[in-house]
């Protein structure tokens, strides 16, 4: 952890994630078609979760992980009711 | 040591991150930016919490450690199902391809299915 209690390393990667989810709102307001967003709010959720893992290497505290860990089960919930939603079927189906 | 390998293990799953990220921006379909999207996000965050790994050691953070497994586990296992079934659904939902694809395998087998059906029922 040496490293990133240096300012210029966690402020790159950070802003290196930032962009990454800040790709995925373009393609979330931009997406012609329901399933491209649907795609860009997965993608956006698994990177919430590296988010998740960079704060917990930043401050040393494993509960983050745990919020990753949630947040990817909430996330994959999500993007399966999106699924059924695109395809036409009720969610018991 | 451990600080150098788990930075580069960090450094290497934001470039996956990143790349994932401008093929889900400048490919022209949705099956496309599904294909590149998934699999560079899924091998990315796999790479940073692999860092996390690294990076905590099995000594005093090895419950980091241990739950930063768990998590890698978990999406290995649910971010390629969650994009198939969004491109079942994207299919279902009669979005079409690409024009220059050149091929819809996904189509075929399911006429061929409702061909070999029909006449049974």
């Amino acid at each position: 952890m040496a490293f990133l209690s240096n300012p210029v390393v966690f402020g790159l990667l950070a802003l290196g994630f930032i962009a990454c989810g800040g790709m995925c709102f373009y393609r979330i307001g931009r997406g012609p078609t329901a399933p491209d967003r649907a795609v860009a709010i997965d993608i956006l959720g698994i990177i919430v979760v590296c988010f998740a893992a960079l704060f917990s290497l930043k401050t040393g505290n494993g509960f983050y992980i745990d919020i990753g860990i949630a947040w990817a089960i909430l996330s994959f919930i999500g993007s399966i009711a999106l699924a059924k939603h695109l395809e036409g079927k009720g969610f018991d189906e | 040591m451990n600080s150098i390998i788990g930075v580069t293990f960090l450094v290497i799953g934001l470039l996956f991150n990143l790349l994932g990220c401008i093929g889900l921006i400048r490919l022209p379909d949705v099956y496309n930016r599904l294909q590149a999207a998934t699999k560079c996000v899924t091998m990315g965050t796999c790479m940073v919490l692999l860092g996390v790994v690294v990076m905590s050691g099995f000594g005093a953070g090895i419950h980091t450690s241990l739950k930063a497994l768990l998590c890698m586990s978990f999406i290995l296992v649910t971010a390629p199902t969650a994009a198939h079934a969004i491109g079942q659904g994207a299919h279902a939902a009669g979005i079409k391809l690409w024009d220059k694809s050149v091929v819809d395998r996904y189509a075929e087998d399911h006429e061929s299915e409702i061909d070999k059906k029909e006449p049974v029922a």
